[in-house]
C-alpha cells in the first residue's frame, strides 16, 4: 500500500458527483439558440449586421474584462454571460444604429447593468435591456430615424426592392398609427405573417425571422435551460390582450420585439423569479405591460420597458411564491 | 416533490452475484459501528474469540453491541480511524488459519424479540446505522400500522440491496414479517425503484398476499425516509415530528434480512454485502466481514484503474470521501466507490455566484430554498436560516448536485443547520 497513492485522493464533503450543467454551458446554449437568427440577419443585411454584432459583443466583453482588472477581481468573462448580453443587445437594436451608440449601450449594459451590482447573479435588471433602454431614452430620435427602413408588405417585395432601397415606418408603427387614427388598419395584418416569420428587415436585428426565434426558444425549453412558463405566459397574454383590443393576436406576437423578449430577455435567470408559479405570473405580467404599452400607451415598442418593470417586481413575486416546506401545513406558518 | 436523476452507473455491478471477500490477515473491528453510545471492549489482548462472540457492549438505550466476525486471537485493543473520519476504539483480531465461516456463537433466545435484535447488534444498514431496537420500540401513544421496507437504493453506483433482494428475497420478506409482528402493524410494503424489475419479481414470488411490493419511479432521493413514506402512503411526516407520526416505520431491506437471521438463527451481525465499484478492476458485490480494511477490499477487487480522485465509503451523494484506505468496513458500509477524475466533483470553493437559475429549489425534496440558505449561512445569518427551516434539510445533496455554478450549497447549509440546531431554534 503506497501512501502516496492514498494522498492523491481528495477529501471533500458530499455530494461527490455533480451534474454536467455549467454556467458557461448554459450561456453557450443561449448563444447557439440565437445564432440562427443572427446568421440569417447577416446573410440578409450584410456588413451592417456584422458591425453591430462585433461592436456590442466586443464592448460587452471588453467592459467586463476591464472592470474586473481595475477592481482586481477574478476574471469572469469566460462564464459567457457578457457574450450573451452583447449578442442580445445587438439583436435588440436596429441594424443601422450608429456604431458608437451601440458601443455606449454595451458599455452601459455591462457596467451599470451588471458590474456595479457586483457582477453576474447580483443584478436586479437584465443587463442587455438596461443597455437598450439607455440608448432608447438617450437617442430616441436617432433610433426612430434608423428604424424607418425595411418594410416590404409581402415576401415577394424583397426581390423587387433591395434591402437598401426600402424605406418607411415599421409595419408595427404604421399599424399603431392606423389604429389611433381610425380604429382600423390600412393594410392586411394576416398577409404580414409570412414576412414576419421568415424574413423581415425592419425594426431591430433580431426581428429578422420570428420562426428562427421560436425555433431557438423551443430548443432552450427542450434542453431544460429556460422555463416554458415565462414565454408561454408572456406570449399568451400578449395574444389575449391583442384580441381583447380587437386586433390580430398573431400579428402582435410576431411583430416587434415580443418573441426576442419572451424567449430570450424575460427568461434571463438572474432577473426573473425562481419558482414555477412565480415565473408564470411574471410572464403574464410582461405580456400584459407589453400589450398595454402597445394598445393604450403611445409606445408600440414597449417590450424593453415591460420586462424591465417586471424585473423590478421579480423579488416581490419570489416572496409571494415561496415553496411550501415539506411537512408544513399552511396554517403552521 | 423535487429530486434529481444522476446517471446510475449501476450496470457495472447489478449483474454480479454476491461473492465472499477473503478473510483478511487481520481485522480491525471498530467498537462504534452505530449511531449512539460507543461500546466498551469485552476482550483484551491475547484473548481467544469465537465467530459471533460479543466483543463490545455498553449499557445504553441507543447503542448496539459488536461481535467478532471470525474465530481468532485478539492482538490489540486500540483505536482506529473510521470511514466517517472519527477515532474510535477497535479490537484487532488475527483470524485462525482455516476459518469456518459456516458456524458462529448464536445469540441467546430469551423469548423477547426486541432484546434479541439488540443483542445481535443490528443497526440500520442503509447507512444511518441507527440501532434497530430503538426503531422497533416506538414511543408510547404512537401506533405503527404500516411497516415499509426500503429497497430503493437510490444512490448511484450501489447495488448491494438490489443483489440481496434478488438473491435472498425470502430473507427480506421474513424480516418484514418479523418487524410487522414486533410492532403490531397490519400492513407491510416493500418499496423499490423501478430500475430493479428483477428484484421486484423475485420479492413478489415469495411475498404472499400479506406483503405488498411497490415499484417507484427511479429518482434520487426516493429512498430518503420522509420521501419514501410520502411516495408510498401520500402522507407527509409533519414538520418537527418523527416519521412514526404517520403510522409508518421504515427499515432498510438489509436490516430486515439481518433481523430475520437474528430471530431465526440467533445470528449476530458480523458481515454485510458491500458494492465495490467505480474505477476498480473487478467491480462487484462482496460479502465482507466487518473489520476488513478498505485497502484489502480494493486489492481483492483488482485495485484501482485510471486516475482515481476520490474514494467514497457509501454512495457518491451522501457517502464519505476517504482520506486513507486503512479504515475498516463496518455495519453501515454499503459501498466503496472509486471515482475517477472527471466523474468526481471538483474540489469545492465558494467563489462562484448564484445565477438564480431556479434549479436548486426545484430539486429540493424538502421544499427548501437552498440558494437562500447557503447565502445566509455564508453570511452567518443564523436566525434567518433558522426562519427558513434549515433544520428540515435532509442533507441529500440534490441541490449541490444540480447547481450549474457548482456552489457548495449543502456544505454551507450544514454549517447553518448545525448553528441553528445548537441555538435550539425549532
Ligand atoms: S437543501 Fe437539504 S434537503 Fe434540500 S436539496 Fe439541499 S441537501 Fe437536499
Ligand atoms: S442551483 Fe445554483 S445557481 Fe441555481 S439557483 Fe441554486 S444556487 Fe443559484
Amino acid at each position: 500500500m503506497s501512501d502516496s497513492r492514498v494522498q492523491q485522493h481528495i477529501v471533500g464533503p458530499s455530494p461527490h458527483i455533480t451534474s454536467k450543467a455549467t454556467c458557461s454551458g448554459i450561456m453557450l446554449w443561449v448563444v447557439a439558440a440565437l445564432a440562427p437568427a443572427a446568421i440569417w440577419a447577416i446573410v440578409n443585411m450584410g456588413l451592417v449586421a456584422v458591425q453591430l454584432l462585433v461592436v456590442t459583443i466586443g464592448v460587452a466583453i471588453g467592459t467586463e474584462a476591464a472592470w474586473n482588472a481595475i477592481a482586481r477581481r477574478p476574471q469572469t468573462i469566460l462564464d459567457g454571460s457578457a457574450l450573451v448580453t452583447g449578442l442580445l443587445l445587438a439583436l435588440a437594436l436596429p441594424p443601422r444604429t450608429p456604431w458608437w451608440m451601440a458601443a455606449v449601450g454595451a458599455f452601459i449594459a455591462i457596467a451599470l447593468g451588471k458590474m456595479v451590482f457586483g457582477g453576474l447573479g447580483h443584478n436586479l435588471f437584465n443587463p442587455a435591456l438596461v443597455g437598450r433602454a439607455f440608448v432608447a431614452l438617450s437617442w430616441a430620435g436617432v433610433l426612430a430615424g434608423v428604424e424607418n427602413r425595411g418594410w416590404f408588405r409581402t415576401l415577394a417585395d424583397v426581390s423587387a426592392e433591395g434591402y437598401d432601397t426600402i424605406s418607411g415606418a415599421t409595419r408595427l408603427a404604421v399599424a399603431t398609427a392606423d389604429r389611433a387614427a381610425s380604429g382600423g388598419y390600412g393594410f392586411d395584418l394576416v398577409a404580414q405573417y409570412e414576412p414576419l416569420l421568415l424574413k423581415n428587415l425592419e425594426g431591430s436585428l433580431g426581428e429578422i425571422s420570428a420562426a428562427l426565434l421560436i425555433l431557438g426558444g423551443a430548443v432552450l425549453i427542450i434542453k431544460g435551460i429556460i422555463d416554458w412558463r415565462i414565454p408561454a405566459g408572456y406570449i399568451g397574454t400578449m395574444g389575449i390582450v391583442s384580441w381583447a383590443f380587437g386586433s390580430d393576436p398573431v400579428f402582435h406576437v410576431l411583430a416587434g420585439g415580443v418573441l426576442l423578449g419572451a424567449f430570450f430577455m424575460a427568461t434571463d435567470y438572474v432577473s426573473s423569479p425562481m419558482s414555477k408559479k412565480g415565473r408564470l405570473i411574471y410572464g403574464i405580467g410582461c405580456g400584459l405591460f407589453n400589450a398595454l404599452g402597445r394598445f393604450v400607451g403611445p409606445m408600440p415598442e414597449s417590450t424593453t420597458f415591460a420586462i424591465l418593470f417586471m424585473n423590478g417586481l421579480a423579488p416581490l413575486i419570489d416572496r409571494m411564491t415561496r415553496p411550501r416546506v415539506f411537512g408544513v401545513v399552511k396554517s403552521d406558518e | 416533490m423535487g429530486g434529481v436523476h444522476p446517471p446510475g452507473h449501476k450496470e457495472r455491478t447489478a449483474a454480479s452475484a454476491v461473492e465472499r471477500a477473503p478473510v483478511p490477515e487481520r481485522l480491525v473491528v471498530p467498537l462504534s459501528q452505530h449511531l449512539g453510545a460507543p461500546c466498551a471492549p469485552l476482550v483484551g489482548k491475547g484473548d481467544r474469540v469465537e465467530r459471533g462472540q460479543m466483543i463490545g457492549d455498553v449499557d445504553a438505550m441507543v447503542s448496539a453491541p459488536v461481535h467478532s466476525p471470525v474465530s481468532g486471537v485478539v492482538t490489540e485493543v486500540g483505536v482506529t480511524l473510521t470511514a466517517g473520519g472519527q477515532r474510535v476504539a477497535a479490537v484487532t483480531i488475527e483470524p485462525d488459519a482455516p476459518q469456518d465461516l459456516g458456524s458462529f456463537v448464536p445469540v441467546e433466545d430469551t423469548g423477547d424479540a426486541r432484546a434479541r435484535v439488540r443483542a445481535a447488534g443490528i443497526v440500520g444498514m442503509g447507512g444511518a446505522t441507527f440501532p434497530s431496537v430503538v426503531k422497533l420500540s416506538p414511543p408510547k401513544g404512537m401506533a405503527i400500522d404500516t411497516v415499509i421496507l426500503n429497497g430503493c437504493e437510490c444512490e448511484p453506483f450501489l447495488t448491494c440491496d438490489h443483489r440481496l433482494m434478488l438473491e435472498e428475497p425470502e430473507h427480506v420478506v421474513a424480516g418484514a414479517r418479523h418487524i410487522r409482528d414486533i410492532v403490531g402493524a397490519s400492513r407491510v410494503i416493500i418499496g423499490l425503484e423501478d430500475n430493479k424489475p428483477d428484484a421486484a419479481a423475485a420479492l413478489r414470488k415469495v411475498a404472499g398476499s400479506d406483503i405488498e411490493v411497490t415499484e417507484l419511479p427511479t429518482m434520487y432521493p426516493q429512498g430518503a425516509e420522509k420521501q419514501l413514506i410520502y411516495a408510498l402512503l401520500r402522507k407527509e411526516v409533519p414538520h418537527g415530528k418523527l416519521p412514526a407520526a404517520t403510522g409508518a416505520l421504515v427499515h432498510n431491506v438489509a436490516t430486515a434480512a439481518a433481523i430475520a437471521d437474528a430471530l431465526e438463527h440467533g445470528r449476530p451481525l458480523m458481515e454485510r454485502i458491500v458494492t465495490v465499484t467505480g474505477a476498480v478492476a473487478r467491480p462487484g458485490n462482496y460479502r465482507v466481514l466487518f473489520g476488513t480494511l478498505v485497502s484489502d477490499l480494493i486489492e481483492h477487487a483488482g485495485g484501482f484503474v485510471g486516475d482515481v480522485e476520490r474514494v467514497i465509503a457509501g454512495g457518491p451523494m451522501t457517502g464519505q470521501a476517504l482520506g486513507t484506505l486503512e479504515v475498516p468496513i463496518a455495519k453501515g458500509s454499503s459501498g466503496i466507490v472509486a471515482l475517477e477524475k472527471g466523474v468526481a466533483a471538483r474540489a469545492i470553493s465558494d467563489d462562484q455566484p448564484c445565477i438564480r437559475c431556479g434549479r436548486c429549489p426545484e430539486v429540493c425534496p424538502m421544499g427548501l430554498e437552498p440558494y437562500i440558505l447557503a447565502t445566509y449561512s455564508g453570511r452567518r445569518m443564523w436566525d434567518a436560516v433558522a426562519a427558513r427551516s434549515v433544520i428540515d434539510c435532509i442533507e441529500c445533496g440534490a441541490c449541490s448536485y444540480v447547481c450549474p455554478t457548482k456552489r457548495p450549497l449543502l456544505q454551507l447549509i450544514r454549517v447553518g443547520k448545525s448553528a441553528a440546531m445548537s441555538k435550539g431554534a425549532k
